[in-house]
């Protein structure tokens, strides 16, 4: 590696990051199960499929409409599992807390841990408290650690991804990424927009229960959608198009990124999926999401044509077609 | 840093406006466009309106831009 | 009317792309862009990909933050070590390495310095700080110099002592003659910055069509406006035409914003101005009016070392439009976005930026 110091841009879920991960932490740690790099790791233990995943966050602020790091932590774990086609079961809670730190404020977040947990009939198993002096965090830390039993529902289906699959997102974009932005000083925005933030067990639960034709599936938080889709790529060395005026939009999110030239697409999302689906079911999958209040928006935003060398490529509205790249340089800091 | 783009003027104290799109409000400044009235759809750059929109110029621009797109430029039928 | 999507149609863009296509232009028509903004929608909506193969565009000295020399960010970072000053800046300038540096790495180090949407939000909060220095980093062109105008005429009419403009802000017109005076100029058309137009009016662009010969056409920024644009220039140049004519008819006026030019006058005065890939440019900078010196950040006295520049960086070749960004060595494999060591690459407005983020080829990666 040649970077010297750690820099924002090494958390922010582009480039950087991809390449300390690769370049440190899976060519120290490597293993088949690590190596993947999926939302969670699949294990087999006896007869059974677990998943197993972990996520920290260091969101801020701390409260934000439509959440806070608690529920956060909890959905964010919870989503990595289950985009990984497991059905969650139990969750870790480690917690770092600076000294000062109104118990006032812990209590909310803690609650609204319990009830997201509840919601999704997960249980918090373990967990831990430390406290550093003054200075030494900024506020609370907290880490989610999860595990799941595969299948949900069908599971996630065996057959390849192939040419002519569709690409699905359950809603609109960009929706945490501009919560967070506006919730934070100086910018002079008054916004209804609110973090998207939620557990997507349900929602996915209900179309994996029904149809077996869903064969990859991601929650595309930080670098967003950009980030989702080339790794799929990537990994998979398909290639995808899809198209700009397909892709759902809130009219508040499109305002501040026009405003401020962030695009919808590198932004996170805490509450979306998305997912390849095969051809022949993607008219049932819009259906049985639209269904689902945390799938209204739902939508086909494009399509895997073929494979060749893992391109994303994007038509945009006024037409011209050009790549997607993953994201790079430093976004916004702390955005989960 | 030329982004700039245009909002519409809602409310107005002295320089201070607050413009709106897409269910989006911004407090802005007024300081450079004198002539700005409510309704207004204003240039927003670096947080000061910079001028108005004529919106009959943009109707107009509008117009002629879906004239040319009705007829094919080839001459021939589409 | 939806003054940002009414201005994407995609049926209207081919339309007009096959307008273009229909003029029969025989030899390759190269036409140059000096808007940051106009450099990143060109990029953003892929219309290279829309256009006939004899139509290229060219990026020119569009983007403010890549026009900045080292020199300014050096200063810069020299007063964000002194310990009451707090730095204020828009935000892609904190990332642009000045000689050995960059803003971003004095923050890390634990330096005052603070990103803000506009300069009258950095006022307030200077008032509301009076215990600070709050210096402005000045960037940008006359779009941006009328808003700092307005700022620090109210930081003076208010008293607010504590507020300064440390101003590397620069105008086009001069710039543009330097450039189009140099012999080695290949451009067959301008299209005209639409914010900075809208500030300065069509008439500050008269002698590029006179005495160059070049058609000038000021553009809008969504889609069918640079397509539209791109049509008259074509239509000009078939035409063997050269003259200023404006497609940003919703907002540009012949005039441009007087008001903007007044206050632009009242607080500032012409000087000369270094700019990356031209050295200094007679004229072509904004210095504040000695009448409010004591607001002029200029005037702390901070010890500097003479600036360095990356001999290998060709920012400079990019910024005129000598060399696309895929034909600097350093691109995409030693300087990338994560990892930039130019100001073309760091600015969302940057050439290199925009090629990087938008390109058909996965650079370096």
């Amino acid at each position: 590696m040649d970077d010297k110091v750690i820099t924002l841009g090494h958390g922010a879920g582009g480039e950087a990051m991809r390449r300390l991960i690769k370049e440190l932490f899976v060519k120290e740690f490597s293993n088949p199960l690590l190596n993947t790099l999926a939302d969670a790791a699949i294990v087999k233990l006896n007869q059974n499929q677990l998943a197993f995943t972990t996520d920290s966050y260091v969101v801020k602020p701390l409260e934000f409409p439509g959440g806070n790091i608690g529920k956060l932590a909890v959905c964010g774990t919870i989503n990595d599992l289950v985009v990984m086609g497991a059905r969650p079961l139990y969750l870790s809670a480690g917690f770092i807390l600076e000294e000062g730190f109104p118990i006032r404020t812990l209590e909310r977040i803690v609650t609204s841990m319990s009830e997201t947990a509840r919601a999704a009939q997960v249980e918090i198993v373990a967990g831990d408290t430390k406290v550093v002096p003054v200075g030494e965090c900024d506020g609370i830390f907290i880490n989610t650690a999860g595990l799941g039993i595969c299948p949900l529902g069908h599971g996630l289906s065996e057959s390849p991804i192939t040419e002519g699959d569709a690409v699905v997102i359950s809603g609109t974009i960009g929706d945490h990424g501009i919560a967070i932005l506006a919730a934070r000083e100086g910018l002079a925005l008054q916004t209804t927009i609110e973090s998207d933030c939620a557990s997507l067990h349900d929602l996915i639960g209900s179309v994996l229960n029904e149809l077996r034709g869903v064969k990859w599936m991601r929650d595309p938080t930080r670098g967003g959608l950009a980030a989702a889709l080339t790794e799929l790529a990537e990994s998979q060395q398909c290639d995808i198009l899809i198209r700009e005026a397909a892709i759902p939009v809130q009219d508040g999110v499109k305002a501040i990124c026009e405003l401020l030239g962030f695009e919808p697409l590198h932004l996170a999302n805490e509450g979306k999926v998305v997912m390849v689906v095969d051809s022949s079911e993607v008219e049932r999958v819009v259906a049985l999401l639209h269904r689902h209040a945390l799938g209204h928006a739902a939508a086909v935003i494009g399509r895997i044509t073929g494979y060749g060398k893992g391109v994303v490529r994007i038509e945009t509205e006024a037409g011209g077609i050009r790549r997607l790249h993953r994201p790079a340089g430093e976004l916004l800091p702390r955005i989960c | 840093m030329c982004l700039a783009i245009p909002m519409k003027l809602l409310e107005m104290q002295g320089v201070r406006g607050t413009v709106e799109l897409g269910g989006v409000r911004k407090e802005i400044m007024l300081t450079l466009t004198p002539d700005a009235r409510i309704g207004d759809y204003v240039i927003i750059h670096a947080g000061y309106a910079i001028e108005i929109l004529n919106e009959e110029e943009a109707q107009q621009t509008l117009d002629l831009l879906r004239e040319i797109s009705e007829i094919p430029a080839d001459g021939t039928a589409d | 009317m939806e003054p940002l999507t009414d201005f994407r149609d995609a049926h209207v863009v081919r339309q007009i792309a096959q307008e273009i296509a229909h003029l029969g232009l025989c030899s390759p028509v190269r036409l140059m862009e000096v808007c940051g903004g106009h450099t990143a929608a060109i990029y953003r909506h892929a219309l290279h990909d829309l256009l006939p193969p004899e139509v290229k565009l060219i990026s020119g000295p569009g983007c403010p933050v890549c026009v900045t020399s080292n020199d300014f960010i050096d200063q810069a970072i020299s007063l964000s070590t002194l310990p009451d000053v707090s730095i204020t800046t828009f935000g892609d300038l904190i990332r642009v390495p000045g000689s050995t540096r960059s803003l971003a790495d004095m923050r890390a180090r634990g330096a005052d310095v603070r990103v803000f949407y506009s300069s009258a939000d950095a006022l307030e909060w200077a008032k509301a700080h009076a215990e600070r220095i709050v210096v402005f980093m000045g960037i940008g062109f006359e779009t941006t110099a009328c808003t700092l105008a307005a700022t620090l005429a109210e930081a003076a009419r208010t008293k607010i002592g504590n507020f300064r403009l440390l101003s590397a802000l620069k105008t086009m017109p001069e710039a543009l003659r330097i450039l189009f005076a140099a012999p080695d100029v290949q451009v067959d058309g301008l299209i005209l910055p639409g914010h900075v137009t809208t500030i300065v009016g069509l008439d500050a662009f008269e002698f590029i069509a006179r005495d160059f010969s070049i058609p000038c056409v000021v553009s809008g920024f969504e889609p069918v406006d640079l397509m539209e644009t791109i049509l008259m220039l074509c239509r000009q140049i078939a035409e063997e035409r050269a003259v200023v004519e404006n497609q940003y008819r919703r907002v540009v006026r012949k005039q441009g914003n007087v008001r903007a030019q007044e206050v632009i006058r009242e607080m500032f005065e012409p000087c000369n101005m270094p700019w990356r890939g031209f050295g200094v440019i007679p004229e072509s900078g904004l210095r504040l009016r000695t009448t409010y010196s004591q607001w002029d950040a200029a005037n702390i006295s901070v010890e500097l070392e003479p600036p360095q520049e990356d001999a290998a960086c060709r920012c400079g070749d990019v910024l005129r439009g000598r060399i696309h960004p895929t034909q600097c060595p350093l691109f995409g494999e030693v300087c990338t976005p994560d990892t930039p060591r130019g100001a073309c690459m760091v600015s969302a407005e940057g050439a290199c930026s925009a090629v990087y983020h938008f390109s058909p080829v996965n650079h370096g990666r």
